[in-house]
C-alpha cells in the first residue's frame, strides 16, 4: 500500500501542473502581503468605517500577521477548491486520457486499493498544499506583520480575540479547511471516474462548487432549513467558525471560546459524510466500469 | 439609527477627602468641582476597559489612562490592538469645564438614593461642539456623579462616575460611558460569514435584546 | 501441452450491443495465439475481458486452470500487456515509467533489472529521456519492456503494430518470436494485420461480429488447396474463355473483369505450362492465398473482388 502511495505520489510531483497550485497560492499571499504593507491603513479604512465612527483604532497594530493571515484565507479559500480540483479532477480521468488507466487496472492491484490509493494522493496534495498555505500565510504574515490581538469582521459586527488566543485557532481552522477542501477534492475525483479527459471533471468540480455557494448564501427561507444544512459548500468557510468566539452576558469575549461549537462539529460530520459517500460511489462505480479508453 | 453606549471607569480610591458643603451657589459649586479638578496636572492611572456593544465582542482590555492638562486625554491598550471608544477621550470632564459657560440650575435629583444638584452648562462659544452639558452634582463632595453631554456632530454622551481613592482630586475609580453610534454595517463583499442556519438561538436572542441599550464599559482600575 | 488460458462461452453484452458472443478458446503453454478480427470484431473488448479490464456478462475465464474472476491478483502478476497503444506518462522518463509499473507488479524493482529491460529493447541511452520525446515505434518497444519486467508467463499484445513504421513491424514481429522461441513465453496477439499474425502465430482464431468464425493451427486453416491465383493477360475475357474449355475450367472464379482462379498453390507450374501451350500471352500470374484472404473470405464471402480490385 505504502508503495503504491509513493508511486503516485510519485506521478503527482513530477507533473508541472501540481506546482501550478503552489505558484498560484504563493503570488497571492506575496500579492496581498504586499499592498497591506505598501497601503495596509486605507483597507482598515474602508472596512472599520462604522466602527470609527466611535471608536480609535490603531492601524497599526490592527494591521498585523494574525489579522492579515484571516483575509488570506477569506481570499484564498475561495480559490483553491480550484487548484484542488486541478489535481483530483485528473486522477482517474487524467490516466484514461493518457491511456494509462488499462495498464493500472490490468495490474495485480484491486480497483478499491487503486481507488483508495489515488484519493489519498489527492489528500496528501491538499494537505501539503494547505501547508504551504500556512506557511506563506500564516507564518509570513506573523514574520512581516508581527502578532497583536486579532480583529475579526463579520456582518453583525467585530470582535477581537487576544493575541495568545489565536494562534490554536489558525491550527484549527487549517484542519478545518483541510477537511473542507478534500470534501472538494473527493467531489472532482468521482467526477474524474465518469470522464475521459481531466477538463471535464475539473469544469464540472468548480461549476457545482459555485452554484451550490450560492445556494448557500442565498438568504432564501424556504432553503434555509432545507438544502442549506446539508450542503457542503455552507461548511466550506466553516474554518471561520473558529474565530467567532464566545462572549458573556455582559458581551465580553471568553479566551479559549468557540460562539457556536455546534455548527462546527455539525460541518465535520458533514464533510466527512460527503468525503465517504463521494469517495464511496466514485469506488462503487470505478468497480463496476468497463475500461474501454 | 442611533444607539447608546456606556462607558465605565473605575479607579480605586487612596485618599478620602471628607468636605461639607452646604447650599451654595450653583456657578459657585461649578467652580469647586472645576477647581478640584485642575488640582491634577496630570496622571497615568492603569485600568480595565470593559467594552458591551451589541456589534462588538471584545475582551477585557487592559489600558492605560494619561491625562494632561488641560484637557488632553488618552487612553492605550499597552500589550495590544483594541478598540478605544472616541467620546471617552474627547467629552471628559476636563473639556467640558475648560470652556466658558453659562450655568442654569436645574434643580435636584436622587442618583442612588444619594441627593444631587442638578446643572446645566451652556458653552459661550458659539461654535462649539457641545450644545450643552448637565452635570448631577454631588454638592457635599464637590464631585460630578453624573453627566449627560449633547453635541452637534455626535450625539448624546453620558457619564456615571463612582468614586473611591481619588475623589479628593475629583477622579472617578469607575466612569460608566455611553454614547451614540451609528449602526454598524460591514462594507459589501468583504466576508462570507460562516452560518449553517444551526445558530443558538441563545446568542441571537442575546444581541437583539443588547440592541435596545447597548453599553460600552471601561474600568480603570489603578 | 497444458492450457494456459481457457475460455468458455465469453459474452459480453454493451446494452443492446453485443460485443463478444459465446466465445471459447483455448491458449497452449508457448503458443504464438493470434486474435484475428476486422476492427470491432470484438477481439479487443475479448482481450480487455482478459485482462479485467471489463467484466464479462457471462462465460468464465481461466488462466493456469484457476478462475480469472476469482483469482485475480495471483493471475494477474503473471500476465504482461501492452493494450492497443502502449500509453505511459509522457511527462516521465523511461526508466521511471518501468519503475512505476515494475513496482505494481509487486517485483523487486532493482536498477539493474530496468537498465537490462530497456537495453533488450534497445532503449537504454534513452533510459533517462521525457517518453513525449519518443516516437511511437520506442514507446511501443517500452510498453514491451513494461509487459516483460515481471517476467510474466503469459504476454498479450493487443494490435502490437499499431501505427509502426515497416522496420517497427519487422522489430515487433522478431521479437515476439523471440518472446516465443527463446524465453518460453505464451504470447496473445490480436491484430487486424493479420499478414502480421500470420508470419508469427502457430494457432489462431477469427473473430467476426463477435462470434468465432474459426480457431486452429494456422498451418491446418491454411489449405493449400485454397490458394486463389490472379492471372493477368493482353485479353482477360479471351484468355477465361479458353480456359474454360480446358482442365481448368472448374477452378475459375466468377469475377467482373479480373481472371482468378482458386487452386492448389502447387499447380501453378503446370497451370504455367497449360497456358502458354493454349497461346494465352500471360503478363502475370500472382498467388493470393494468405491468411488476410483467408480471413476477408470467412467473414464477408463478397470481399474477394474487392480486395483484388484495391
Amino acid at each position: 500500500m505504502w508503495k503504491l502511495l509513493q508511486i503516485e505520489l510519485f506521478k503527482i510531483s513530477r507533473r508541472p501542473r501540481t506546482y501550478i497550485a503552489f505558484v498560484a497560492i504563493a503570488a497571492i499571499v506575496f500579492l496581498i502581503q504586499f499592498a497591506l504593507k505598501a497601503d495596509g491603513k486605507s483597507y482598515i479604512d474602508l472596512i472599520t468605517r462604522d466602527i470609527e465612527e466611535s471608536f480609535i483604532i490603531d492601524k497599526e497594530k490592527a494591521l498585523n500577521g494574525y489579522f492579515i493571515c484571516f483575509l488570506l484565507l477569506n481570499t484564498l479559500l475561495v480559490q483553491v477548491p480550484v487548484l484542488v480540483a486541478l489535481i483530483a479532477g485528473d486522477s482517474i480521468s487524467g490516466e484514461a486520457n493518457m491511456g494509462t488507466l488499462r495498464l493500472l487496472v490490468s495490474k495485480p492491484i484491486s480497483r478499491t486499493q487503486l481507488m483508495l490509493i489515488k484519493f489519498l494522493a489527492c489528500f496528501l496534495f491538499t494537505v501539503a498544499l494547505l501547508i504551504w498555505m500556512a506557511i506563506l500565510a500564516l507564518f509570513g504574515s506573523m514574520l512581516i506583520f508581527g502578532t497583536d490581538n486579532m480583529m475579526v469582521l463579520k456582518s453583525t459586527g467585530a470582535t477581537i480575540i487576544e493575541r495568545g488566543d489565536v494562534f490554536w485557532r489558525y491550527l484549527a481552522a487549517f484542519g478545518y479547511a483541510i477537511l473542507a477542501l478534500t470534501t472538494v477534492a473527493a467531489l472532482a475525483f468521482l467526477l474524474s471516474v465518469f470522464a475521459e479527459n481531466s477538463i471535464g471533471p475539473i469544469v464540472a468540480t468548480v461549476c457545482i462548487v459555485i452554484v451550490l455557494t450560492i445556494l448557500s448564501n442565498l438568504n432564501v427561507p424556504m432553503f434555509d432549513k432545507t438544502i442549506r444544512p446539508w450542503l457542503f459548500t455552507t461548511y466550506m468557510v466553516g474554518w471561520k467558525g473558529f474565530f467567532y468566539i464566545n462572549y458573556n452576558d455582559d458581551g465580553q469575549t471568553i479566551t479559549g471560546s468557540v460562539e457556536n461549537w455546534h455548527a462546527i462539529k455539525r460541518g465535520i460530520f458533514l464533510l466527512t459524510g460527503h468525503i465517504i459517500l463521494f469517495v464511496g460511489i466514485a469506488i462503487w462505480v470505478f468497480r463496476k466500469r468497463d475500461i474501454l479508453s | 439609527m442611533k444607539k447608546t453606549v456606556k462607558c465605565m471607569m473605575i479607579l480605586t480610591t487612596l485618599l478620602f477627602v471628607n468636605s461639607f458643603i452646604y447650599a451654595q451657589d450653583i456657578n459657585a459649586l461649578v467652580q469647586k468641582v472645576k477647581a478640584k479638578i485642575e488640582l491634577v496636572n496630570d496622571y497615568e492611572a492603569k485600568g480595565k476597559m470593559k467594552t458591551n456593544v451589541a456589534f462588538l465582542k471584545v475582551p477585557i482590555a487592559n489600558v492605560m489612562v494619561y491625562f494632561k492638562k488641560p484637557n488632553k486625554l488618552k487612553i492605550k491598550n499597552e500589550k495590544g490592538f483594541s478598540f478605544i471608544p472616541k467620546g471617552a477621550v474627547n467629552i471628559n470632564m476636563n473639556n467640558i469645564l475648560s470652556n466658558k459657560f453659562t450655568v442654569l440650575d436645574a434643580g435636584v435629583d436622587k442618583i442612588a438614593g444619594l441627593a444631587v444638584r442638578v446643572v446645566k452648562l451652556l458653552p459661550e462659544d458659539d461654535n462649539s461642539d457641545i450644545v450643552l452639558s448637565t452635570l448631577y452634582i454631588d454638592e457635599a463632595n464637590a464631585l460630578i456623579k453624573k453627566s449627560k453631554t449633547t453635541t452637534r456632530d455626535n450625539g448624546t454622551y453620558e457619564l456615571e462616575m463612582s468614586y473611591g481613592k481619588f475623589a479628593a482630586y475629583g477622579l472617578p475609580d469607575k466612569v460608566i460611558f455611553s454614547f451614540n453610534t451609528k449602526d454598524y454595517k460591514l462594507p459589501k463583499g468583504v466576508t462570507f460569514d460562516f452560518e449553517d442556519g444551526t445558530k443558538q438561538p441563545k446568542a441571537e436572542d442575546k444581541t437583539k435584546a443588547k440592541k435596545a441599550v447597548p453599553r460600552l464599559r471601561l474600568i480603570i482600575i489603578v | 501441452m497444458a492450457p494456459i488460458i481457457e475460455v468458455n462461452q465469453l459474452c459480453k453484452n454493451f446494452k443492446e450491443l453485443t460485443a463478444v458472443s459465446n466465445l471459447s478458446f483455448t491458449v497452449n503453454e508457448g503458443d504464438v495465439y493470434g486474435f484475428l478480427g476486422q476492427n470491432g470484431a470484438g477481439k479487443s473488448t475479448s482481450i480487455r475481458m482478459l485482462l479485467t479490464l471489463i467484466a464479462p456478462t457471462s462465460g468464465s475465464i481461466n488462466f493456469f486452470g484457476k478462475n480469472l474472476k476469482n483469482h485475480r491478483h495471483e493471475i494477474l502478476r503473471q500476465v504482461g500487456a501492452v493494450i492497443e497503444r502502449p500509453d505511459l506518462y509522457k511527462y516521465l522518463s523511461a526508466y521511471d515509467n518501468l519503475s512505476i509499473f515494475a513496482k505494481m507488479s509487486e517485483i523487486k524493482v532493482s536498477k539493474s533489472l530496468i537498465m537490462n529491460q530497456l537495453q533488450m529493447v534497445d532503449l537504454a541511452d534513452r533510459a533517462h529521456s521525457k517518453v513525449r520525446t519518443f516516437s511511437q515505434g520506442m514507446k511501443q518497444r517500452l510498453g514491451i519492456a513494461i509487459s516483460l519486467i515481471h517476467n510474466p508467463k503469459v504476454i498479450i499484445l493487443d494490435e502490437p503494430t499499431n501505427g509502426l513504421d515497416p522496420q517497427g513491424i519487422a522489430d515487433m514481429r522478431n521479437l515476439i518470436l523471440k518472446l516465443s522461441r527463446e524465453m518460453g513465453k505464451t504470447v496473445v496477439i490480436s491484430s487486424h494485420l493479420l499478414s502480421e499474425i500470420e508470419l508469427v502465430a502457430n494457432r489462431m482464431l477469427i473473430i467476426h461480429k463477435g462470434k468465432k468464425m474459426a480457431e486452429g493451427v494456422v498451418s491446418e486453416l491454411l489449405d493449400p488447396s485454397k490458394t486463389i491465383v490472379q492471372i493477368e493477360t493482353l485479353n482477360n475475357n479471351e484468355a477465361k474463355g479458353k480456359l474454360l474449355l480446358s482442365k481448368w475450367a472448374e477452378f475459375v472464379q466468377q469475377n467482373n473483369g479480373l481472371l482468378l482462379l482458386q487452386m492448389n498453390k502447387g499447380d501453378i507450374p503446370q497451370l504455367t505450362i497449360d497456358l502458354v501451350a493454349m497461346n494465352i500471352p500471360v503478363l502475370s500470374i500472382q498467388p493470393r492465398h494468405s491468411l488476410e484472404d483467408y480471413f476477408i473470405s470467412l467473414t464477408n464471402p463478397n470481399a474477394h473482388v474487392e480486395a483484388f480490385a484495391n
